[in-house]
């Protein structure tokens, strides 16, 4: 269980997050909504611990992240970045085997090394294990990210949840790719110790993929709940500022048509 | 593998470099000398003390700082995340330039620095206040951090007031002193003592050892500053770290041996296309064939226009600069 209480952050005078409330539950998918500036990517860092807030607490499993260490908190916290760029030449595996690196010391051990592959192979990603990171395309580096960040929260055997963060992964991905992600991210999301948090911008895939749905607006929390309750007409008009038409299709859920 | 070569290389560039020079030692002369110290033998001859006073601890002082040069620029460019970057680049190198320039000037004038402690402890003054000058500008007034695109940027600047600041100083000074700048500013081994080698072997042995210990953590600083955090690394705490490990071991080799440029940012790039970009790797390596590289260029300096020598930076840059453009054209070496 994740807990957000009271959280305020501002940047010098100005602030980004306003007196946030919300709490999230393992085992389910819980996905923030809002226009530009609403404050999406500032909340995730805030809850993933990137950014620390002026105000309010955030507990994980009720226990106050602000003292943790980057190192305790490596451990059962991870977050998918929009595009990650690598800075030197990287085998696609040494990418992949960073997500490991905050359960190891020195060396990787074996059961680094066979999770690192299982979850590669999960991922499609084992044909090009050798390849240059930097020569992939944005559609592959972020299959590859995704599988560096699952093999960072490998179940450990402890009780203690674990929390995956999604800060806009989807940004650089057709169509079939977003998809694709949503389902995978759907389907880990389903483990009942795992919390996972995501900002998408695209309202139907929040409401076709999400069992929770936050909305922002300018750092303020203004609605929570399913799709039902948060994505209908009034309140899309109030806060994006265009017309909403529901339309039931063939498919799972219902259709966001605006104009 | 990789690494036992560079060692086999290491150790074969040594052996030549206490061989050849402005006198030739045969390998009959070298254990002979060598084993004059041992208690019970002769008195040394003068070729026997020439050697051991002087080539010897040359060529030993030539690898560590080598080894450090070599070090700094893996640890630099791996905290900047930046293939083009050097040691000296957040103005260490010219602060300490500074500082010993400042120290040939005034030095006379008020009667200090009698001892030979004097020049490099002015260097390493000189290294420390720019650095820390650097970082003094470069960190945010919001957040207290330091930017590393602010780091570049100030860095830059302040080795360009420091630089003029040595232009100034030559151009004020009289002859000799203005000759021991322009020397100093150029790079030279010929001031090698053993006292020299104990305290470069010291920054550069510690100092390597503790970059090592930081290998893992600048791996992940690879995929970015957020993402490290994420993986578990306290990056503002890993920069000074790097930071001053980079400081003390550049500052320290340059007290002794004057500014030595290009060899911190060649080896990296070579050991890269060799053997890949982990740090655990480069780290090592990067001591091993910085030692390599500034013991070549120092064996050209000796033999070009002997019996007497070329400033070793004029070498390091002269022929090294070549074959960096040559090596960045031939493998398209991705930025």
């Amino acid at each position: 269980m994740l807990t957000a209480s009271n959280i305020t952050f501002r940047v010098g005078q100005k602030a980004l997050i306003s007196d946030v409330s919300v709490s999230f539950a393992p085992g389910k998918l819980h996905l923030i909504i809002g226009p530009n500036g609403a404050g999406k990517s500032t909340l995730i860092k805030v809850l993933a611990r990137l950014l620390h807030p002026q105000n309010g607490t955030i507990e994980y499993d009720g226990v106050d992240v602000r003292h943790a260490s980057e190192a305790a908190l490596a451990k059962q916290r991870a977050v998918l970045s929009q595009a990650v760029e690598v800075a030197f030449p990287l085998s696609v595996r040494e990418v992949v085997m960073m997500g490991r690196y905050p359960h190891f010391g020195g060396r990787p051990g074996p059961t680094d090394e066979r999770i690192v592959d299982e979850v590669m192979a999960h991922f499609d990603v084992t044909e090009f294990s050798q390849r240059n990171y930097q020569t992939l395309s944005g559609g592959e580096r972020q299959r590859v990210n995704f599988a560096r960040v699952l093999t960072q929260l490998w179940s450990n055997g402890t009780s203690s949840c674990r929390y995956l963060f999604l800060d806009e992964p989807l940004t650089f991905l057709d169509i079939r790719h977003q998809i694709e992600f949503m389902k995978k991210v759907r389907d880990f999301s389903g483990a009942p110790d795992v919390v996972t948090v995501g900002v998408v911008h695209d309202l139907n895939l929040a409401a076709r993929f999400a069992d929770h749905i936050v909305l922002l607006d300018h750092g303020r929390l203004v609605a929570s709940g399913t799709a039902t309750d948060v994505l209908t007409a009034d309140l899309i008009r109030a806060i994006f500022g265009v017309n909403a038409n529901f339309v039931t299709g063939n498919g799972p859920g219902v259709h966001i048509i605006f104009d | 593998m990789l690494l036992l070569a560079l060692v086999a290389v290491t150790l074969l560039v040594l052996a030549a470099s206490i061989r050849y020079g402005a006198i030739d030692f045969s390998i009959a002369e070298i254990s002979s000398a060598l084993t004059s110290v041992l208690p019970g033998r002769p008195e040394p001859t003068l070729d026997q003390r020439i050697f051991l006073e002087l080539r010897f601890p040359r060529a030993v002082l030539c690898l560590l700082v080598g080894a450090s040069l070599g070090v700094g620029g893996t640890l630099m460019q791996a905290l900047f995340r930046n293939p083009i970057v050097e040691p000296g680049l957040v103005g260490t190198s010219s602060g300490a330039a500074f500082g010993s320039a400042l120290f040939f000037v005034l030095g006379g004038v008020l009667h200090v620095g009698t001892s030979i402690w004097s020049l490099p402890f002015a260097a390493c003054i000189g290294g420390v206040i720019s650095t820390y000058l650097v970082f003094l500008l470069a960190r945010s007034r919001e957040d207290g951090r330091a930017s590393i695109v602010m780091l570049l940027l100030t860095g830059l600047a302040v080795n360009a007031l420091f630089m003029s600041a040595i232009g100034f100083l030559s151009y004020i000074a009289r002859d000799p002193q203005a000759r021991s700048i322009t020397f100093w500013s150029l790079g030279t081994l010929s001031g090698a003592s053993w006292k020299a080698v104990e305290i470069v072997a010291t920054s550069t042995i510690f100092g390597s050892i503790i970059a090592l210990r930081y290998a893992k953590q600048l791996n992940a600083l690879m995929i970015g500053e957020d993402e490290a955090t994420y993986l578990g690394v306290n990056v503002n705490r890993l920069k000074w770290i790097i930071l001053s490990v980079n400081v003390v071991i550049v500052a320290v080799a340059t007290a002794f041996t004057g500014v030595i440029s290009f060899v911190g940012l060649v080896v990296p790039h070579i050991l890269r296309m060799l053997g890949g970009a982990d740090n655990r790797f480069l780290i090592v390596g990067s001591a091993l064939m910085g030692a390599t590289l500034l013991t070549l260029a120092d064996l050209m300096a000796r033999l070009v226009v002997r019996p007497a020598e070329l400033p070793i930076g004029i070498v390091t840059s002269a022929v090294g600069v070549p074959v960096f453009i040559l090596l960045l054209r031939r493998r398209h070496y991705v930025f």
